[in-house]
C-alpha cells in the first residue's frame, strides 16, 4: 500500500483543484453566453419566444442538476457523440447557468424604468442599440451582486461532476480517502479548499449587496 | 429510445419518489426548527453562540452539499458517530437547509415592527410568548415565498443523497438503468417525475400556506 503523508494528501487535493478552478470557470463564461441567447429570448416581443425562454429556464430550475448530468452524459452519446466526462461536465453545468444566469439578468431588465426604453426610441436607437447601449449595461450593473451569488453557487455544484467520472476535487478526495481510510481529514480539507474560493466571493458579492443599497 | 422497461419499473420509481418526500419532509420540519431556534439565538443569545450561529451560517453556505454529506457519513464513524444511510442523509439535508433557513427566518424577524413586541409586553405577555404568539406567526408569513423555493431547492439537491445509498429517487434511476441499460430513457423518466414534484411541492407549499398563514401569501 503506498503511504501517504498529510502533505500528499494536500499536494493531490490542491492538484485537483485546477480542474474544478478550471470547470467553474467554463461553464460559467458557457453559461453567460448561453444566458445572454436565453434572456433575449425571455425579453423579445413575440409570446413564443418568452414562453419558450420561461420553459427553457422553469426546466432548469426545477430538476436536479444531477439528472441534468446524467441526461448529458448518457443523451449526447445516442446521438453519436463521442463524449467524456469533461464534455458532459462542461455542457451539463453550461445550461444548468444559462438558466439561472437568464432569470437573474432578467430581474434587472424588469427593474429598469419604462422610460429608459422610450429615452432610447426617442434618441431614434433600434431595439439592439437600445438593449446593447442603454438597458443592458444598466441591468448587468444593478445584478451584480446576485451574479456573483450564482458563481458561487456553481463552483459548489462543480462537486456532482464527481459522480459522472470527472476528476475534479470531490473525485480525487474519493480516491485518496479509499487509500488512507482518513475521511474526516480528507473531507474536512476539501471543505475547506471549498471554502476557501467560496468565501471571498460570498463577501464580495455582500459587499456589492451592500454599495448598491446605499445607492 | 426504448421504453418497453417502464411499465416494471414503476413500482420502483413510485418507491424512490415515496423516500424522496419522506426526506424533504423530515427536513423540512426540522430543518424549519431549527432555524427558528437558529435565527432567535443569532439576535437574542450570547455573544459566543451568535458568532458560532454566524460561522456555521458561513461554512455550510460555501461548502458544496455533496462534501458535507460525505463528511457526516464517511466522517463522522471515525468519532464514533455511526449513522444509517438514510439518517445521516437527512441529517446532512436539514444542516445544510438550516444554514439557508437561518437567514431567511432571520430577515423574517428584523421585519416585524418592534412596536409588535412592545405592544406585547405591555399587554402583560411573557418575552417567550411574545417571540412564539407575536413575532414568529408575523415573520414566517413575510418569509413564506422565500422559504417555499428553499425547501423546493433541497427536494432538488436531495438526488445527492444516492450518493451514500438511500434507495430515494436517483438511487433507484441508477439500479433501474442498471438492469435496463437504457440509462437515457431511464434518467429522462426520472427527471420528469422530479420535475412534476418539484412543481406539485410548490403549489401544495402555496395552497397550504395560504391557510395556514392567511391571505398575503403568493
Amino acid at each position: 500500500m503506498i503511504e501517504f503523508t498529510f502533505w500528499d494528501i494536500v499536494r493531490n487535493l490542491l492538484l485537483a483543484t485546477r480542474w474544478t478552478v478550471l470547470l467553474s470557470l467554463a461553464a460559467f463564461v458557457g453559461g453567460a453566453l448561453v444566458g445572454m441567447a436565453v434572456l433575449f429570448f425571455r425579453i423579445s416581443k413575440h409570446k413564443w419566444s418568452r414562453r419558450f425562454a420561461s420553459g427553457y429556464i422553469a426546466l432548469f430550475q426545477g430538476t436536479p442538476l444531477l439528472m441534468q448530468l446524467f441526461l448529458m452524459f448518457f443523451g449526447l452519446p445516442m446521438l453519436g457523440l463521442r463524449i467524456e466526462p469533461w464534455t458532459a461536465a462542461v455542457l451539463g453545468l453550461t445550461f444548468f447557468a444559462s438558466a439561472y444566469l437568464a432569470e437573474i439578468w432578467r430581474s434587472g431588465v424588469d427593474a429598469l424604468p419604462r422610460g429608459q426604453w422610450d429615452a432610447g426610441a426617442s434618441l431614434g436607437l433600434h431595439y439592439l442599440q437600445e438593449l446593447r447601449l442603454i438597458i443592458l449595461p444598466q441591468a448587468f450593473s444593478i445584478t451584480r451582486a446576485p451574479t456573483v451569488g450564482f458563481l458561487v453557487q456553481l463552483i459548489k455544484s462543480t462537486a456532482l461532476t464527481s459522480i459522472i467520472g470527472f476528476e475534479e476535487l470531490v473525485r480525487t478526495s474519493n480516491a485518496i480517502n479509499n487509500a488512507t481510510f482518513e475521511p474526516f481529514k480528507v473531507y474536512g480539507l476539501v471543505a475547506l479548499i471549498f471554502f476557501l474560493m467560496c468565501f471571498p466571493l460570498t463577501q464580495y458579492a455582500r459587499s456589492l449587496e451592500k454599495r448598491a443599497a446605499a445607492r | 429510445m426504448a421504453f418497453a422497461w417502464l411499465p416494471g419499473a414503476l413500482g420502483d420509481i413510485a418507491h424512490g419518489a415515496a423516500t424522496t418526500i419522506l426526506l424533504i419532509a423530515v427536513t423540512t420540519l426540522a430543518g424549519t426548527l431549527l432555524s427558528i431556534l437558529g435565527a432567535a439565538g443569532r439576535r437574542n443569545g450570547p455573544v459566543l453562540l451568535r458568532r458560532a450561529i454566524g460561522w456555521y451560517v458561513e461554512v455550510m453556505r460555501n461548502t458544496p452539499f455533496l462534501v458535507q454529506l460525505f463528511f457526516i457519513f464517511f466522517g463522522l464513524p471515525s468519532l464514533g458517530i455511526r449513522l444509517d444511510p438514510i439518517l445521516a442523509a437527512m441529517l446532512a439535508m436539514t444542516l445544510n437547509m438550516a444554514a439557508y433557513t437561518i437567514e431567511i427566518v432571520g430577515a423574517g424577524l428584523d421585519a416585524v415592527p418592534g412596536g409588535q413586541t412592545e405592544a406585547a409586553l405591555a399587554l402583560g405577555l411573557r418575552p417567550r410568548q411574545v417571540f412564539i404568539k407575536i413575532v414568529l406567526p408575523q415573520a414566517l408569513k413575510i418569509i413564506y415565498p422565500a422559504l417555499t423555493s428553499q425547501i423546493v431547492i433541497m427536494m432538488l439537491e436531495s438526488a445527492v443523497v444516492s450518493q451514500i445509498a438511500v434507495r430515494e429517487l436517483t438511487y433507484e434511476a441508477d439500479m433501474l438503468q442498471a438492469r435496463t441499460f437504457r440509462s437515457f430513457e431511464t434518467y429522462f423518466v426520472v427527471t420528469l417525475v422530479y420535475l412534476a414534484m418539484s412543481m406539485a411541492l410548490r403549489r401544495l407549499l402555496v395552497t397550504g400556506g395560504r391557510r395556514a398563514l392567511g391571505a398575503g401569501v403568493s
